[in-house]
């Protein structure tokens, strides 16, 4: 067993030997230009290029001349929110989304407030779900578009889509969801969730990074989108700039191997999480487990272990890759935004510890990995004060602490 | 983030982890810091007749940093004199841990926490002291 062993499935994966291999070629010999339609190079690029749109199609159910390409899911999400809001101004000026999205939504959405867009920052409750009922009064005859994720990225937790998506369609607003997490994951389908929007990202499913598409529904209705690059008019004009096809082609095969492999992958990996979870709860008393235990992405555990500091304890695990809460690992000294607003204290923040297991984890490394974190865990609570304290019975909700 | 050598040599080994007794009328306990924080530090000391420091305890709640300050601070204060280890500085915490800017609030954390102790131990002292000097 090789380390340090890798548990960041959810900051990126690498890519699948297949997908490199299916790549290799267009690199050299079929390096063409899938707009030169003059040739036979471009030819062969762009017969690449639609197989590929057939493959992440088909992973969600859609049509291939629904899927846009773009260079990952945060180009995905800021055209699909800034291109909605431009081409539905006419409309209202009004969209929702959640406390818990992911960056690049909820910075488009910030970035629209200043240009007189009103956006509604949804609140999620202790699991990290938004109330369907609050969705459906927020919505307005001036709202333009709803965003959701489909799964969070710190805690795994699921929105119910198909329920969103029906609530969207019968309130006639666009809904949009960053499925980033969520591709090959869980099964998507954007005819059965009623989506109409959908943002993806090569690097999270096993495909090459700087690759990514934007689902476009183009019946029932048909969304139309104001184009953020101006150019060349690829991409049916809402996206310009020359494909790249080589990242195209690796996430088409991405697509195409989680599609028929996800039902196996998903039922080895999540058997795995909750070996490594059961084990870790089991032997750490109070630590817990964040999000929602049941709706939440099969192979994510987000562990908060409380009376250590989670920058600390990545650091005595150092021969795990995992990701914290704390942000003591950033230059700013604010704790996780999602673990806050779903109720955690500062202290569970700072942590936190999420593992997300993947393709190539095996049973030793998850066995590896509880045996590292149980030990070091139990190594600086024999260090800390707070811990002390909880064992001669001080509450420590209850001291008065000297903040600085 | 990159730690000095010195900063993963104490958080792997730490010096004087543990506890003294915070009722010895000889001990002087501070805990400084609050667990939103990150970061919470218990330092003590037990200090003789003469005022010279023999002993020195630390527990800490927070980042590598944190808990290589107060493992120094420990080996600093032990066989020091009160009056010394009053002396003592964040910056030169800083300097012998070689700590980047984000992590220097780890520095101040100690040097505030060697001055409660010493507080503590003080008002302990002067508490004993003042109703020796009632009687005389």
């Amino acid at each position: 067993m090789k380390t340090p062993i890798y548990l960041d499935y959810s900051a990126t994966t690498p890519c699948d030997p297949r997908v490199v291999q299916h790549m290799l070629p267009f690199f050299t010999e079929a390096f063409g230009n899938a707009a030169s339609r003059s040739h036979a190079f471009g030819w062969t690029a762009e017969a690449a290029v639609e197989e590929a749109r057939s493959q992440v199609a088909q992973l969600l159910g859609a049509h291939q001349k629904e899927i846009l390409w773009t260079s990952g899911s945060t180009e995905a999400n800021n055209l699909a929110i800034k291109g909605v809001a431009a081409m539905y101004r006419q409309k209202g000026n009004h969209l929702i989304t959640a406390v818990t999205e992911h960056k690049a939504v909820l910075d488009p959405m910030k970035y629209l407030e200043t240009q007189g867009y009103e956006v509604t920052f949804l609140p999620v409750d202790g699991k990290g779900h938004v109330d369907l009922a609050q969705l459906a009064a927020a919505i307005t005859d001036r709202t333009i578009l709803v965003s959701l994720m489909a799964a969070n990225n710190e805690v795994g937790t699921l929105h119910p889509l198909a329920e969103i998506g029906a609530l969207c369609k019968q309130k006639g607003t666009l809904f949009h969801t960053d499925a980033t997490q969520a591709a090959g994951k869980i099964t998507l389908d954007v005819e059965a969730q009623h989506v109409d929007l959908l943002s993806l990202s090569a690097h999270k499913m096993y495909g090459p990074k700087g690759v990514g598409c934007l689902y476009v529904r183009r019946k029932n209705p048909r969304v139309r989108l104001t184009s953020q690059m101006d150019g060349g008019g690829h991409e049916r004009g809402m996206r310009s700039g020359t494909l790249n096809v080589t990242g195209i082609v690796g996430m088409g095969e991405a697509a195409r191997l989680c599609r028929t492999e996800m039902a196996t992958e998903m039922a080895r990996v999540s058997a795995l999480r909750d070996r490594l979870e059961r084990r870790l709860l089991a032997a750490l008393p109070d630590a817990v487990q964040n999000g929602d235990p049941k709706n939440r992405l099969p192979h994510l555990a987000n562990v908060s272990f409380p009376y250590v500091e989670g920058e600390s304890l990545i650091m005595g695990i150092k021969e795990l890759a995992v990701s914290s809460g704390s942000a003591c690992t950033s230059a700013s000294l604010e704790p996780s935004y999602v673990l806050k607003s779903l109720g955690l204290g500062d202290e569970l923040a700072h942590s936190s510890i999420r593992f997300s297991l993947g393709r190539f984890t095996t049973e030793q490394e998850v066995d590896f990995a509880a045996d590292r974190v149980i030990t070091e865990v139990k190594r600086l609570r024999e260090m800390s004060p707070l811990w002390e304290m909880v064992q001669e019975g001080v509450d420590l909700s209850k001291v008065k602490w000297t903040a600085h | 983030m990159a730690y000095s050598d010195k900063v993963l040599d104490h958080y792997q080994n730490p010096r004087n982890v543990g506890a003294l007794d915070k009722n010895d009328p000889n001990v002087g306990t501070g805990v400084v810091g609050a667990p939103e924080c990150g970061d919470v530090m218990k330092l003590q000391i037990r200090v003789d007749d003469s005022g010279k420091i023999v002993d020195a305890k630390f527990k800490t709640y927070g980042c590598g940093s944190a808990i290589a300050s107060s493992s120094l601070a420990t080996e600093w204060l032990k066989g020091t004199s009160v009056d010394a280890a009053e002396q003592i500085k964040n910056t030169q915490i800083v300097e012998e841990l070689s700590l980047p800017p984000v992590k220097i609030h780890c520095s101040v954390l100690a040097e505030d926490a060697i001055k409660a102790a010493i507080e503590d131990w003080r008002q302990k002292r002067a508490a004993r002291t003042d109703g020796a000097e009632v009687k005389a």
